[in-house]
């Protein structure tokens, strides 16, 4: 099965993106496809580097970028909501006149046509958010 | 065009208290330049999306309520409105702004998007898509 | 075609179950993860509206909330997330009520 995921809540803030990644590490044991994983509204927030959680609780920007390593994911931030949030990667740097850049290993940003591509091009299209 | 799905796009929230509303509709206006066979269904508080006469300058957020308007230039035609949603919350499609296409098949003649639905008749609307989104 | 509705807010919270159990139909599946979990536990408010349907709960998310097995009403199946993959392949499409 060909997989797309959405991701629309940032991380820690609400249960979504933990549970979206456990169903994306469980469907990748099974040998389902993941197609793509779309971050979407505050989604977007699961692309920052720059999170220092508590050494005790778990490091969920890590845990994506470490999981996209290591099956070679497509994780996609929405360019949108990322510019509205602030995450930022070196062609936004350049073209929005930021003076840093943010985004996590492993992640992307790219427009919403990729969402609606993953929803084409896949068997199933999970959503998890608020 | 064996390749096309059914889209429904599901709005269940109100405008402005959030974003998800103006974030799907971003969505939907992209997507219609993917050629797929689009619905979009308004039910609980996404029936208040619709409203006619949206006036957002005291909360200084931006209006796109009028973007509503321009769906039938993007081809999208079949707009479901859930009948229970809006009589739990006191509306009528009266409320709603008057959403319209233009068939080029019929000379231009320009037809109601919007399709007042009961629950039942979405369930089944539904159960016909091939994706669901949600925001 | 099966729906599988996946529902993530507790039903004392929000709507969406009631929604969600409102538009099933037929063949169509009922996973509650997160929150929702609640939904399930016997002689809750929420559990009546869940009478006649298939209802599966996520393991995972049971235990987190110290929600005991013997605490859900009858007919209830636990899943794992490798569980919730299967039902996501096995029914044609997902609506996530948010």
């Amino acid at each position: 099965m060909k997989l797309t995921i959405q991701v629309n809540e940032g991380p820690y803030q609400h249960q979504s993106s933990d549970s979206a990644y456990f169903f994306t590490k469980a469907a990748l044991e099974k040998g389902h496809e993941i197609f793509r994983v779309f971050f979407y509204h505050d989604g977007v927030n699961n692309g920052t580097r720059l999170t220092t959680p508590p050494q005790d609780d778990r490091n969920i920007v890590n845990r994506w970028s470490e999981l996209a390593k290591a099956h070679d994911l497509d994780l996609v931030v929405c360019v949108a909501a990322a510019q509205r949030r602030g995450i930022v990667d070196e062609g936004e740097a350049e073209r929005n006149g930021k003076d840093a850049t943010n985004i996590a290993d492993g992640f992307r940003i790219s427009g919403l046509g990729q969402l609606v591509e993953g929803a084409i091009q896949s068997d199933r299209l999970v959503v998890f958010g608020d | 065009m064996s390749d096309t799905k059914k889209f429904m796009y599901v709005n269940r929230k109100a405008p402005y208290g959030t974003i998800y509303a103006w974030e799907a509709l971003e969505v939907v206006l992209i997507g219609a330049a993917f050629e797929q066979d689009v619905s979009l269904a308004f039910m609980d508080d996404g029936v208040y999306q619709l409203m006619k006469g949206q006036d957002t300058a005291g909360i200084g957020m931006k209006n796109f309520s009028p973007t509503y308007s321009a769906l039938g230039d993007y081809e999208i035609t079949k707009i479901y409105v859930e009948k229970e949603s809006l009589e739990e919350r006191g509306l009528t499609l009266d409320d709603l702004q008057h959403l319209v296409w233009e068939d080029e098949d019929e000379d231009w003649a320009e037809k109601d998007s919007i399709r007042l639905v009961s629950r039942a008749e979405l369930a089944d609307v539904f159960a016909d898509q091939d994706v669901m989104f949600n925001f | 075609m099966a729906m599988l509705h996946l529902v993530n807010k507790s039903p004392y919270d929000a709507c969406n179950l009631d929604s969600a159990s409102s538009m099933m139909k037929g063949d169509d599946a009922l996973l509650l993860i997160e929150d929702a979990v609640y939904a399930a536990v016997k002689n809750g408010k929420a559990a009546a509206g869940l009478a006649g349907l298939k209802v599966t709960v996520l393991g995972p998310d049971l235990a987190a909330r110290g929600i005991g097995e013997d605490k859900l009403i009858d007919g209830v199946t636990v899943v794992d997330y490798a569980g919730f993959v299967d039902m996501v392949e096995a029914n044609d499409k997902v609506q996530s009520w948010l």
